[in-house]
């Protein structure tokens, strides 16, 4: 139903790169299984495998926030747990796992409980077309991008049955206002996604970052899409509830927002949301702008210099790594960028949240999108005709 | 019965029951935010139900329109408006409630029948899947321009009517009485500006 390998096969790229589950389903074969459980013992593996990296990513950018944060402040930051504090966020999640579920007693059980988790699934669920390769990634599905931004559209509902369910106002406010927020900015986000895939002319991620490695660094979308990528690095900022933009939980004025009257596990489903989200948003924006697994010169021209063919078993797995490498690099800079952001930026007003979203992003993005369209019909071999 | 086609099986069961359950409890529900969750998951499952048809930008696009649009707004709307207030009973009740339900029985009672009688061709087209998303571009800016470009301009009517009645404007003077309008509050007063004031 989703998987559209055949889709991947058309295109015609002269290195396809790694492809694990042919391999896997050889090593299969050998062992004397028939291709088709061969295929059900690979179908869980990707997904298992790109939880664990979520999860993974999380605690490592819980780490890095803890110790970018000190460093920001002057301080130290976590030390004792592990070496240079690495083991943390492992410290804190086992916390959250046993500390007592406490439901308060005039809640909504039902929704009170379903409302992180309708945060949580759709995140998750959208990992679905973040590629680290051409072929390293769970499913490249026609739809690819779209598929991001409509399920990142659900999101709002879990919050607004979170901040309702909650039986607090704090928590409906910070509900209501995560909602207003994450509606407001989807439309620029979208927006700003729509110039990109106007110049790909594919909604597959697989297809955007192709069409940007052609020349390496020089032909990554940031250098075509400067604006859009500005626009879209604000607007994943907002809808990830990051500083300058946390307002739905800004402790000054909502104590915790929507989260207030959350503890244990529950309380985690939206820390492990948030964080997810931010990994994810930073993934998207370097998969959009900065050429996805790309490295800065296209390695097919290193391997023609040294001599190698770059469809050799041992320079695809070495192309392969490197990707990966690349993805996360770029990944992980963005997080950097936003945490930096979090410490250098004073919260917006919800007023100022708003005008910025519909007065000022919205128009430019509407302006950046027609300019990208005019442009892909002056100069349709820089801008994908 | 191979594996993906009992899998489809089970999901069409499960998504069709979600569908059937849910709509109605929408409908029967005392409580109005219940139901409004509860359509959100319809419309879900609605889209699950064309992922099983192959139709995937159908199905995301139902899942950015009505989940992400539609029901957040409804929920927007009870929630802002949650007035807990005791509705009076209405006159002769029971006897509306039975009228209601022939009605739709009736409806459901004819839909059943259409769909026995029609000569469904089935296997119907195949699904062009992955291409349907261009396929859907191509058609809206050629044959379909006409309806596509009325239902924008209906809906930037919807949307500029909307502002006008939602709009919080201050003037600098009033209209009334002639004095200078204290511009300095943030949270501006709800007048709608459609009211003539001079009346006053």
């Amino acid at each position: 139903m989703l998987t559209s390998n055949s889709l991947n096969q058309t295109f015609a790229i002269a290195n396809s790169g790694l492809d694990l589950e042919f391999s896997f389903t050889k090593a299969m074969e050998g062992v004397g299984l028939s291709p088709e459980i061969a295929h059900i013992l690979w179908l869980p593996l990707p997904m298992a495998l790109v939880l664990v990296a979520a999860v993974v990513g999380v605690l490592v950018t819980v780490w890095l926030e803890r110790k970018i944060s000190a460093a920001a402040q002057q301080r130290i930051g976590p030390e004792y747990a592990g070496a240079l504090g690495i083991l943390q966020p492992m410290a804190d999640g086992l916390k959250l796992l046993v500390k007592e579920d406490i439901i308060p007693a005039r809640a909504d059980t039902w929704l009170f409980t379903l409302g992180p988790v309708l945060v949580l699934v759709p995140v998750i669920l959208s990992w679905l077309i973040v590629p680290f390769g051409q072929k390293l990634l769970i499913s490249n599905v026609g739809i690819g991008i779209f598929l991001w931004i409509s399920l990142s559209s659900i999101q709002p509902i879990g919050l607004l049955m979170s901040g309702y369910a909650s039986n607090n106002k704090y928590s409906l406010l910070g509900g209501l206002r995560a909602a207003a927020q994450s509606i407001s900015y989807e439309i620029p986000l979208a927006l700003s996604v729509l110039a990109i895939v106007m110049m790909s002319n594919s909604l597959s991620t697989v297809d955007i970052v192709n069409q940007q490695n052609t020349i390496g660094l020089l032909s990554w979308n940031i250098w075509r899409q400067p604006v859009g990528f500005i626009i879209f690095w604000i607007c994943a900022l907002a809808e990830c509830e990051r500083l300058p933009f946390d307002l739905p939980e800004a402790e000054e004025e909502l104590v915790a927002g929507y989260q207030t009257e959350y503890a244990g596990m529950k309380f985690a489903l939206f820390y492990l949301g948030s964080y997810i989200n931010l990994v994810l948003s930073a993934l998207l924006v370097s998969i959009l702008y900065l050429g996805g697994w790309g490295f800065p010169i296209p390695i097919e021209w290193i391997a023609s210099w040294v001599g190698q063919d770059p469809n050799a078993p041992s320079i695809e797995l070495l192309t392969g790594s490197l990707g990966i490498i690349m993805t996360i690099l770029k990944a992980y800079l963005l997080v950097f960028l936003a945490i930096l952001l979090r410490w250098t930026t004073p919260r917006v007003r919800i007023d100022q949240l708003l005008d910025l979203g519909w007065k000022f992003l919205l128009p430019i993005s509407l302006v950046n999108l027609l300019v990208t369209a005019g442009l892909k019909l002056i100069f349709p071999s820089a801008f994908g005709g | 019965m191979n594996i993906a086609i009992s899998t489809q099986t089970i999901c069409f069961l499960i998504l069709s029951s979600i569908v059937i359950v849910g709509s109605i409890s929408v409908v029967l529900l005392e409580n109005i935010v219940y139901s409004a969750f509860l359509l959100g998951g319809v419309f879900m499952s609605v889209a699950g139900l064309y992922l099983l048809l192959n139709a995937s930008f159908v199905a995301a696009a139902q899942v950015l329109v009505y989940v992400g649009a539609v029901n957040v707004l409804i929920l927007f709307a009870i929630m802002l408006v949650n007035k807990r207030e005791e509705l009076k009973p209405v006159k002769g009740l029971k006897i509306r409630k039975i009228f209601s339900a022939a009605i739709c029985f009736g409806l459901l009672a004819l839909l059943i029948r259409v769909d026995l009688i029609t000569p469904w061709s089935l296997p119907g087209p195949v699904a062009i899947g992955e291409e349907a998303t261009a396929r859907i571009g191509e058609h809206l800016f050629t044959d379909y321009l006409l309806p596509f470009e009325l239902a924008s301009v209906l809906l930037l009517m919807a949307m500029i009517g909307a502002i006008v009645l939602a709009r919080r404007d201050v003037p600098t003077k009033d209209i009334g009485t002639g004095n200078v309008v204290n511009q300095s509050l943030l949270e501006k007063p709800n007048v709608p500006i459609l009211i003539d004031k001079s009346s006053n």
